[in-house]
């Protein structure tokens, strides 16, 4: 009890700070949609002074409502927001994602010359960043905000301030989408937004790293579980590599053109230790951490080892930041520097592997769940593909085995089996464990759905990357043939013709994953309301499920 | 300074690359944390409401 004198104490502080904030925000874009000449800039700044009135409003009518007032308890209300934000996202980038896979196919599906935003070279920076940033930083958000608190037993620190993070969060998925589509492109790759974008990335960022920080050092339990040192490393360090690689200087504070501070290597070198880092903290580190509370979770069993857990955290986040110039094989960049790259992305092998086996290893004497339990197989099979990928990795990284794959469909096939088998299936299998526990329900609504959406995408995913790799290599041999005469065997154009029936399957395997996730959001949405589906009361697979997550909820019904 | 830089990261990081990992693996491998460690894994597992 006085706990929750102390956590009601906290005071709302915090409101007035958030109101300033949002103030001065729409102030700017005020001004700035009156004095710019950029019909670019104008649309973002009446975006951004739409979100700010709005966030201004949504802010008054809650204190004025009085909900402010109980602070006790778990805010789990920001995680079903980011569960649902996840959801959404996920398929407006799948959906973009089998479009432009569609585009490579056939080049004028859905493509007009009157609308360029149309286009495949602006659709695309649409689907990485929808999937990497507002799916997967959706995920990655909800899950934090969620095992944090769990695991430090105490409601997340800030007040109201994570509700500005996930609202700061969409609004700069919003800005930046819009911006690709109308054009708006700094030109690096995974890092395509404008100064201004940037800037108001930082300060969202820089808010969850303060309101993540502040849940830590209040917690209740004195260890911090190993899940929130990985999401710490991967809050940090995006913090750290955004804010380099976007180090710019705007043409002027009203135009939405830049120019970066770096040039030629010093700014390739940059953008790749930018780029690989969002690989291995971003799409790593981060969803490591959804692995190490998800998993032993939903088996019911601890990690298999925690020791190994340390040496796989601390040998990952010190190796992998090095890794990034293998991205610049046969460049300008020093060959040291290469070499350097490459060795430490070899040196990769030892903490993913050691990961990988702690994640495997902790179903060691329950795998016969993975017969009866879809999720928990979706996250074991998500586990193996981050194995298999981050075997693929280091070897992809070989100076000599690049030289052959760099700017092939390999590239595209190795990172689909690390988003769409990793990333996407410990998110998925994350969602489907926390939506009954957020809505208080019994189970999912569908067992069988889940079977479903795990085989379609399943076989999605495969016909993804096997149709990529076949490609990729073809691809790759086909560029460096000579003829007997010592000239280029191919054209550009006969290359592009032998790919035509490998995209087809790729569309078609990419298609399957997406609608694996309409399925899964369907299935989502009647457990939210409460809904068991009718044929599976009976049966003793749903009786199984039940069970466990009965198990699961019986303690916060005792808290309630 | 290109030079002085590269000779650093080629010696002293190495040899500093090394002494860190011994670090963790003292750490990790540290029979008196043992106790702490098992402590630790269970953390997801004993859910407390606030």
């Amino acid at each position: 009890m006085s706990q929750h004198m102390i956590e009601q104490n906290e005071g709302s502080s915090e409101i007035a700070v958030i109101g300033a904030l949002l103030g001065v925000g729409a102030l700017w874009a005020l001004t700035t949609a009156a004095r710019t000449v950029d019909p670019l800039m104008q649309a973002h700044a009446f975006i951004f002074l739409a979100a700010f009135v709005l966030g201004g409003i949504a802010l008054g009518a809650h204190v004025y409502s009085g909900a402010d007032a109980d602070r006790r308890g778990y805010q789990f209300g920001v995680v079903k927001a980011g569960v649902i934000a996840t959801m959404f996202w996920g398929i407006v980038g799948f959906l973009v994602g089998v479009l432009i896979a569609s585009q490579l196919a056939f080049p004028n599906l859905l493509y007009f010359d009157t609308l360029p935003w149309t286009n495949f070279g602006r659709l695309r920076p649409l689907h990485t960043s929808a999937v990497i940033f507002a799916f997967g930083g959706n995920a990655l958000m909800a899950t934090s905000f969620y095992v944090v608190q769990r695991t430090c037993r105490t409601r997340l620190a800030g007040g109201m301030w994570p509700w500005f993070v996930f609202w700061g969060y969409q609004l700069f998925i919003v800005i930046a989408a819009t911006g690709y589509l109308m054009g708006v492109t700094q030109s690096k790759e995974y890092a395509e937004p404008e100064w201004y974008t940037d800037i108001w990335l930082t300060i969202v960022w820089v808010s969850y790293l303060l309101v993540f920080l502040g849940t830590i050092w209040k917690r209740k339990e004195p260890h911090i579980y190993v899940a929130n040192w990985f999401y710490l490393a991967f809050i940090i360090t995006v913090a750290m590599l955004h804010i380099v690689n976007n180090l710019a200087v705007p043409v002027s504070l009203t135009d939405t053109k830049s120019y970066s501070l770096f040039s030629g290597v010093q700014d390739a070198l940059t953008q790749w230790w930018y780029g690989h880092n969002a690989v291995g903290f971003f799409l790593t580190a981060g969803f490591l951490g959804i692995m190490y509370y998800f998993i032993p979770k939903r088996a019911e069993r601890p990690v298999y080892s925690y020791r190994l857990s340390i040496v796989h955290f601390w040998s990952l986040i010190f190796i992998y930041i090095w890794a990034g110039p293998h991205h610049l094989h046969y460049t300008a960049l020093p060959e040291w520097a290469q070499t350097l790259g490459m060795t430490f992305s070899i040196m990769l092998w030892m903490p993913s592997w050691g990961g990988m086996i702690n994640g495997l290893m902790t179903l060691s004497g329950a795998w016969d769940k993975l017969r009866t339990d879809p999720v928990l197989r979706m996250m074991v099979v998500s586990v193996a593909f981050y194995g298999m990928s981050t075997f693929e990795g280091p070897l992809m990284a070989i100076r000599s085995v690049n030289s052959l794959s760099h700017y092939t469909d390999w590239t595209i096939g190795h990172v689909h089996s690390g988003a769409l088998g990793w990333v996407g299936y410990i998110s998925f299998g994350a969602i489907y464990c926390l939506v009954p526990w957020l809505w208080n329900r019994r189970g999912l609504y569908s067992k069988a759905l889940v079977e479903w959406h795990f085989w379609v995408s399943t076989l999605g995913i495969l016909l993804y990357i096997t149709s990529m790799w076949v490609s990729g290599v073809m691809q790759g041999l086909m560029w460096r043939a000579y003829n007997s005469f010592g000239f280029l065997e191919y054209s550009f154009v006969e290359t592009v013709e032998a790919m035509h029936p490998y995209y087809m399957i790729r569309a078609l395997g990419g298609a399957m994953f997406l609608m694996g996730a309409l399925i899964m959001a369907y299935n989502l949405w009647r457990t939210a309301r409460g809904d068991i589906r009718e044929k599976e009361l009976t049966s003793q697979g749903a009786g199984q499920d039940a069970g466990m997550a009965s198990g699961v909820t019986a303690p916060a019904q005792m808290g309630v | 300074m290109y030079e002085t830089l590269s000779q650093i990261a080629q010696t002293y990081g190495l040899v500093l690359f090394v002494i860190a990992f011994a670090l963790v693996l003292v750490y990790a491998l540290n029979p008196r944390n043992k106790k702490s460690f098992d402590e630790a894994k269970r953390i997801p597992l004993e859910e407390e409401e606030i």
